[in-house]
């Protein structure tokens, strides 16, 4: 049985770099962090107090009625939805409703509810908000993006860490190969920049405490490396299926051509050394997609700028793409937007399809001494992609031991 | 004692503040949910932030009797004089 084609037609971000797409790529592009050190009254005793907030507060883009309705990550969720909606033109598109569907992760959920509502608790419990549940449940975004557009078929939510991003545009691809829907709103979003994550990632010894230089503090595949900077924002991408594409007359950015989903079966946090099950997510995303090895002109890894687990990747996608893997040029976004999480693999998917699209690698930021233990062609500088066909793959890995590859293709 | 219209004045701002409604369309003769579109669970909202807002106490048992704003006005004004 051939498999059905699906595509992607429409891009909607929101991110430390900028309130959409355009800004977020443009910044890509310069190698600008969107790091900063944060003045906030609650990060003054704490270890780690560095992160890429979102460029654009979202509350200043939704009305507010709306945006008090929403969990912070949910008002992430539907700004981008928003603009990956209009971006696709569906719209006026006639879309047979219960043929949309949704897939929006997240790696926290509402956090900022449960925290406010939990200190309303404990001052008055009449206090607490009759929005809190709809607003802290982990399916709250995917949830509020299937109101947003009306979608009536599977609205999900794969949680799966720093892996739930890839995982909800894997599983939007599964839902339209299944012919359960022709589109789906697929990505991820996360706003969990506030104490508890940054106290507790911290204690973990996951993040970098690099708080006088916090531009330089993500920094992949550097040999000073020493833990990755918590960001946030969204993620949305629309994925079609080729047919229904065409006959709408949409433009499209390139092809989804196969997820590879793995687990490690190994560490709840740390990577397995091996980089055995990346490696199988990365294969299984090739095999998927009819691919080689010879096929991946471009890797947007994973690389959280942790010590163990950027050499860990490193080893998997040799492993994955042997000797193919000199002329895959790699990079790395968080070393400027920072690691957002549920919503990193959502982002990062976007940056992999405009590379395809544009056939240019946004830099790595941070790289001033190359780690001789990572065997990738890094790209420390805005790199050319050749003209022709050309797939590309985006890993996201999570706690839990969660590996998710995406093989994205030109069309 | 505030008068009615001062009641009236401070509820229409909490249902702005909690379900957007235009302040000038919150008047006495309006229902909640058939004129306003205030759903049940912004209703549980507002009637928390006029408990402190009149400092009363405004039973669960009794918002399903607060059908309009006059009726919510009225309550709030027995509730303060008793």
């Amino acid at each position: 049985m051939s498999k059905t084609r699906v595509v992607i037609t429409g891009l909607g971000a929101t991110t430390p770099l900028g309130g959409d797409v355009s800004g977020t790529w443009e910044g890509l592009l310069a190698g600008r962090s969107g790091a900063r050190r944060l003045t906030d009254e609650w990060v003054q005793n704490l270890a780690v107090q560095i992160a890429a907030p979102a460029a654009v507060e979202p509350t200043e883009v939704l009305e507010r009625v709306k945006a008090r309705r929403l969990d912070r990550n949910a008002q992430f969720a539907v700004v981008a939805a928003r603009e990956a909606w209009a971006d696709a033109g569906l719209e006026d598109s006639g879309l047979d409703k219960e043929r949309l569907g949704v897939a929006v992760a997240s790696g926290i959920g509402g956090l900022h509810t449960t925290l406010s509502n939990y200190d309303a608790l404990r001052s008055n419990p009449r206090r607490v908000s009759p929005l809190a549940i709809p607003m802290l449940m982990p399916n709250s975004s995917a949830a509020y993006v299937s109101l947003e557009f009306g979608a009536k078929a599977g609205v999900h939510t794969p949680v799966s860490a720093c892996a739930s991003g890839n995982e909800a545009i894997a599983l939007g691809l599964d839902q339209i190969r299944l012919g359960r829907a022709d589109v789906v709103l697929a990505g991820g979003t996360e706003g969990a920049i506030m104490a508890l994550p940054l106290a507790a990632f911290g204690q973990m010894m996951a993040l970098s405490k690099r708080n006088d230089e916090p531009e330089k503090a993500s920094r992949p595949w550097d040999v000073d490396r020493d833990g990755f900077l918590l960001g946030e924002g969204a993620g949305i991408l629309v994925l079609e299926s080729y047919e229904h594409a065409k006959a709408r007359g949409a433009k499209i950015y390139a092809e989804l051509a196969g997820a590879g989903i793995s687990a490690d079966g190994h560490d709840i946090a740390q990577p397995d050394p091996t980089g055995s099950g990346a490696r199988r997510a990365m294969e299984r995303a090739l095999v998927e997609g009819d691919l080689t090895p010879a096929d991946i002109s471009h890797i947007n890894a994973h690389a959280t700028s942790t010590p163990q687990g950027d050499i860990a990747e490193s080893l998997a996608i040799r492993l994955a793409l042997g000797k193919d893997a000199d002329h895959a040029v790699a990079t790395a976004p968080k070393s400027m937007i920072g690691h957002l999480l549920g919503a990193a693999g959502a982002v990062e998917s976007i940056a992999t399809v405009l590379a395809l699209h544009h056939r240019l690698v946004p830099p790595t930021i941070n790289v001033d001494k190359l780690d001789d233990q990572i065997e990738l062609d890094v790209a420390t500088e805005q790199r050319k992609l050749a003209d022709g066909d050309l797939a590309a793959l985006n890993n996201s890995f999570g706690f839990g031991g969660h590996n998710a590859a995406i093989a994205f293709k030109t069309v | 004692m505030a008068s009615t219209e001062e009641i009236r004045s401070n509820l229409a701002e909490i249902v702005n503040e909690i379900a957007g409604i235009p302040v000038e369309d919150v008047q006495l003769d309006k229902s909640f949910t058939d004129d306003l579109d205030v759903d049940s669970l912004s209703m549980v909202e507002v009637v928390v932030a006029a408990e402190e807002k009149f400092d009363v106490k405004i039973p669960d048992d009794e918002v399903k009797n607060l059908k309009t704003v006059g009726d919510a006005v009225a309550f709030i004004e027995r509730a303060q004089n008793g």
